[in-house]
């Protein structure tokens, strides 16, 4: 692919610079510094961690930056083949985890070891997306049910891995697509009591005993604290011997002596939130909103429909990462495996995410950039 | 009509977009708010709460147990200390290859394959950072071989601990007592803060009477740990105050002689000072080894102590309940002059045996001829029985029963030791209590010289008597004289109790009882005449001897026919010196026929040991030395030195006791 605008380097960057929404950009630096600060004392100042957390950001941020070089109409095309790339992996890995035990997440080429789910939080939106994006807007029955069908499909086989977190958040993404399509309200109340007539049936019949034990565990955390109970149990021990001003720094009893779990990872706000207190968390959240406002914004200010859908359900699917992970630190939402965005170790989420801006940012522009 | 509807959508799927952005944002905006309205509640509303929670979390309080306190004899000699025990002991988690090196270890120390097993039971059951026993008292050589092997031994440490250890063994382990493991028992009593380290508690005698005293205070140490329970760093502290040192009235010297004396027969001897209460001695023969006791005993050497014809485990001085007999004479004696039931000189005609006016059933006296006319002072120093069959016949059951008991007999005086024997001061209500039968009158004669039912202890026996000395003025009886809170204080003394005198006013009664006990001993007729030869004090006793074993009404008392456990006991009671006694006592030999011969001769050593100066012993037992010519005068000597420097070794003054306790005379 060739440069098709500038005739110098230095146009070249000046061009692909203010094609970027600096805005987001600097909200989205200064969110992840606070996470690599507070990743610090959550990995208990353990170097190498933090010296592969700086090769995550390096990468994401490579990935992030040819992300808002993709043209939407680009983006349109591939999104088919992505889509079906996915559907052929995810089976593949279904069939790896049948010969192996229990959950299979990964699949291993090589030395490379990805988690195939996580492309679908980007491939389901845009499959979906192009599909709506092709037909008169607000969506018959018919196109309602196929792009359920679409999101349904990889969502069942997330599930069948088991990782409920990730099925979740590719369940939302697909959802939003529709929902911003303009999924009457009718629709989205009758799906809304589906839901909850659902919820039931799906606690007895479609969950693991794990599971299950989460959802109980929620109600009465203390019921259990040693056993499924002992995370929520710490977690909020955590964020509530905070207080308003927090511990400090590196201070924070629960995760320095260990009595955190997975404190690095899916626990990390509990970290944040007994460290930095309620002050912390307030900057914190003002800051999420803020990013995901400007998503919602910069979705509005697409130059296509298609680019308005991604970029729409992309800012939304970032709210459930955030409104997810932090009701289960907090022990209002069941555990589910949902990182907090941009802050918890581990690279492959942190990878999607700014994938995810990336595509965000670039989708201002009109038809610049490689087509 | 599909480019019709794409130009119509253009702008209305924007505007469509539009509308849902702005629906999506409030709502993310409103989720945020409830999700951040929780943290409230947990940071803020919460915070007193979860606070707490964290620091249960991670603060731990592990007790420190205190040192217990020291027991000391009235001179300084230590009785009661701690030992240093030196212990092997490893956590799991320090341990790497476990079995290997328990194999390794068993190779070079003594260690059983019980205590192995011990060992890992333990293990399994404890957190893996809690140091778990091996093996228990080390001796200095294996403390040694192991730590110069340590290096092969990564995890397992040799510490220290204290053990409770009594240095004289059995010498007045009766009174001393021992501690034991705390068991389910104790732990229904004590203050479980206090005792959270505490592996012991007192189980007997002063250790148990005094066991809020000897313990001390605990303290604390705030550790920090991590979630596995692995101490971080300590964050604060208290020290442990250790327990008060506890100075016994006992006279160890005193002691040591009583145990010798007694050692042939089983028996007790009590001595109490007669100014204060104080017990200078209190032996219980056989006596046992407190030592044992410490560290659970184990059930062979407890079968054989319980199992043990003469009962070594019972404190004969304090719960043996013996006919007094004839010892308690003077008192009745006195209890018939306040009574104005005899007098001074009134006189009683003693032909061998008494008779209740209109009953034919003869109550013998000891001397079966008869003491013909007899009066008070002769009827003491002679013990004439008849003489007493008949006070107390006269006086009535009622009355001697109540005066009697103003002496300390029939109730506990309330020594400072626990199990206290009560005795039996039997009365008619008592009787119809205890066996729903009517009181005879031959049970009045019979209790009239310590027989029949009337029982009490060797302490009522030697309290009575120092209340005779005292000429009525009470103390109760203690053991604890002084107590020491630091060892950087001078001990401080125990008031005595006074309790109330016995209310005899006339001092000629007092004077007139007193004078026949001297007679006793150093009359040309007394009973106890022999005893009281070559005394370099006065001294004032009464000989008893009490009846195991009912002799029927036409037959003889013959000590050769009868099994040894059913002869007579053999008691004496004195105090000394007669003007300004400082000591009173009370002996009994079980089994050992007469008081005279047996239990005088032992009392008159006990005032000896307790009055005569260095030099006068010295000079007494030379002259015994003299007499005796079984052995060679070499050996004899060997043996006398050997003997002094025992005596002087178990007699080592741990302490010099500071002037307030040396100063005794108390008026």
């Amino acid at each position: 692919m060739n440069s098709k605008g500038g005739s110098s380097f230095g146009g070249y960057v000046l061009r692909w610079l203010t094609s970027i929404d600096l805005v987001m950009l600097l909200s989205l630096a200064l969110l992840i510094a606070l996470g690599s600060i507070i990743l610090f004392s959550a990995s208990g100042e353990d170097a190498r961690m933090m010296n592969n957390h700086t090769i995550h950001l390096i990468l994401a941020t490579i990935v992030m930056l040819v992300a808002t070089q993709l043209s939407s109409d680009l983006l349109k095309r591939w999104a088919f083949w992505i889509y079906i790339i996915g559907i052929v992996v995810l089976v593949l890995v279904l069939i790896q985890g049948s010969m192996g035990k229990g959950a299979q997440r990964w699949l291993e080429i090589g030395s490379l070891r990805f988690q195939p789910s996580e492309i679908m939080k980007l491939a389901v939106p845009m499959m979906v997306a192009s599909y709506l994006s092709k037909k008169s807007l607000p969506p018959r029955f018919k196109e309602i049910f196929i792009a359920t069908l679409l999101v349904a499909i990889p969502m069942l086989l997330i599930v069948k891995q088991p990782d409920l977190g990730t099925a979740l958040l590719v369940g939302s993404a697909g959802f939003f697509v529709i929902y911003f399509a303009g999924l009457s309200w009718k629709w989205l109340g009758a799906t809304l009591v589906a839901i909850i007539i659902a919820a039931p049936l799906v606690f007895y019949f479609g969950m693991h005993d794990y599971q299950r034990q989460r959802v109980l565990t929620l109600l009465d955390p203390s019921a259990d604290r040693l056993g499924s109970g002992y995370h929520i149990y710490q977690s909020t021990i955590a964020i509530g011997s905070g207080g308003f001003y927090g511990k400090g720094w590196l201070n924070g009893d629960q995760s320095r002596l260990d009595f955190l779990p997975e404190r690095h990872t899916d626990f990390i706000f509990a970290v944040f939130g007994e460290e930095f207190g309620l002050l912390g968390n307030l900057i914190l959240f003002t800051l999420y909103l803020f990013i995901i406002w400007r998503g919602l914004y910069l979705a509005m200010k697409g130059h296509d429909t298609f680019a308005r859908l991604l970029g729409g359900s992309l800012s939304l699917t970032f709210f459930i990462y955030l409104l997810v992970n932090t009701g289960m630190v907090s022990g209002i939402l069941p555990v589910v495996g949902v990182p907090l965005p941009l802050i918890s170790y581990g690279g492959t989420s942190l990878v999607t995410l700014m994938a995810a801006f990336g595509l965000l940012m670039g989708l201002r522009k009109r038809k610049r950039g490689y087509d | 009509m599909e480019k019709r509807v794409t130009v119509k959508s253009e702008r209305e799927e924007y505007r469509l977009f539009r509308s849902r952005a702005i629906v999506a944002a409030v709502l993310v905006f409103v989720a945020l708010t409830l999700v951040f309205a929780r943290l409230i509640f947990l940071q803020v509303k919460n915070y007193d709460h979860y606070t707490t929670l964290s620091k249960e979390n991670y603060q731990k309080r592990i007790p420190t147990p205190p040192v217990r306190g020291l027991i000391y004899d009235r001179n300084g000699v230590l009785l009661a200390d701690n030992h240093i025990e030196y212990v092997l002991e490893a956590a799991e988690d320090d341990v790497k290859d476990m079995d290997r090196k328990l194999k390794r270890l068993m190779q070079l120390l003594p260690i059983t394959p019980q205590e192995i097993k011990k060992f890992k039971q333990k293990l399994r059951v404890n957190s893996r950072f809690q140091p778990v026993v091996l093996r228990k008292n080390l001796t200095e050589k294996e403390t040694a071989i192991f730590s110069a092997n340590r290096f092969r031994f990564q995890g397992f440490n040799v510490s220290v601990r204290m053990r409770r250890n009594y240095p004289l063994g059995s010498t007045a382990g009766h009174l001393i007592g021992y501690v034991g493991r705390i068991d389910k028992k104790d732990l229904e009593t004590l203050d479980k803060k206090n005792y959270k380290g505490t592996t012991h508690i007192g189980k007997l005698g002063i250790e148990k009477q005094y066991e809020d005293r000897l313990h001390g205070k605990a303290g604390w140490e705030l550790t920090e740990v991590d979630a596995h329970g692995k101490p971080q760093l300590k964050l604060d502290e208290k020290a442990p105050i250790t327990g008060e040192d506890l100075f016994l009235s006992i006279d160890l010297e005193l002691q040591l002689k009583a145990e010798e004396l007694l050692a042939e027969h089983n028996g007790a001897a009590v001595a109490i000072d007669p100014r204060n209460g104080e017990i200078l001695a209190m032996a219980s023969m056989p006596a046992f080894d407190p030592n044992l006791f410490v560290n659970g005993i184990s059930y062979a050497n407890y079968n054989a102590l319980r199992d043990d014809i003469d009962r070594p485990l019972y404190n004969r001085a304090l719960q043996g309940a013996y006919p007094p007999g004839s010892t308690i004479k003077p008192m009745a004696a006195l209890v018939g002059l306040s009574a104005d039931v005899v007098t001074p000189t009134s006189s009683v005609y003693g032909k061998g045996y008494y008779q209740i006016p209109g009953n034919r059933h003869r109550f013998r006296c000891w001397k079966k001829a008869g003491h013909g006319n007899i009066s008070l002072n002769r009827a003491i120093y002679q013990s004439c029985d008849v003489y007493f069959y008949d006070l107390a016949f006269r006086m009535g059951i009622k009355r001697y029963s109540d005066a009697m008991k103003r002496f300390g007999f029939g109730s506990r005086l309330g020594i400072d030791l626990p199990h206290e024997g009560a005795g039996i001061m039997p009365s008619a209500e008592w009787k119809r209590k205890k066996y729903d039968k009517f009181w005879y009158p031959g049970d009045t004669v019979n209790t009239g010289i310590g027989q029949g039912y009337f029982t009490a202890t060797p302490l009522q026996l030697a309290f009575a008597t120092a209340t005779m000395a005292n000429h009525g003025r009470k103390f109760k009886p203690h053991v604890l004289r002084a107590t020491r809170v630091s060892r950087n204080l001078p001990p401080k003394i125990v008031t005595p109790e006074q309790l109330p005198s016995l209310g005899v006013t006339k001092l000629r009664y007092w004077d007139d009882v007193i004078r026949a006990m001297v007679n006793v001993v150093h009359g040309t007729h007394g009973t106890a005449r022999r005893s009281g030869a070559g005394a370099k004090y006065q001294f004032a006793g009464k000989t008893g001897t009490a009846q195991v074993f009912g002799i029927a009404q036409n037959k003889e008392y013959d000590a050769a026919k009868l099994k040894k456990k059913l002869h007579d006991h053999a008691l004496f009671v004195a105090f000394a010196p007669v003007k300004n006694p400082r000591i009173a006592l009370a002996v009994i030999a079980e089994n050992a026929g007469g008081g005279s011969k047996v239990a005088a001769p032992i009392a008159r050593q006990l005032l000896d040991t307790y009055l005569l100066t260095p030099q006068q012993k010295e000079e007494i037992s030379e002259q015994n030395n003299a007499k005796n010519t079984d052995e060679s005068p070499s050996l004899m000597n060997i043996n006398k030195l050997k003997k002094k420097k025992e005596l002087e070794r178990k007699l080592k003054r741990e302490i010099q006791i500071n002037s307030p306790l040396t100063t005794a005379p108390r008026t």
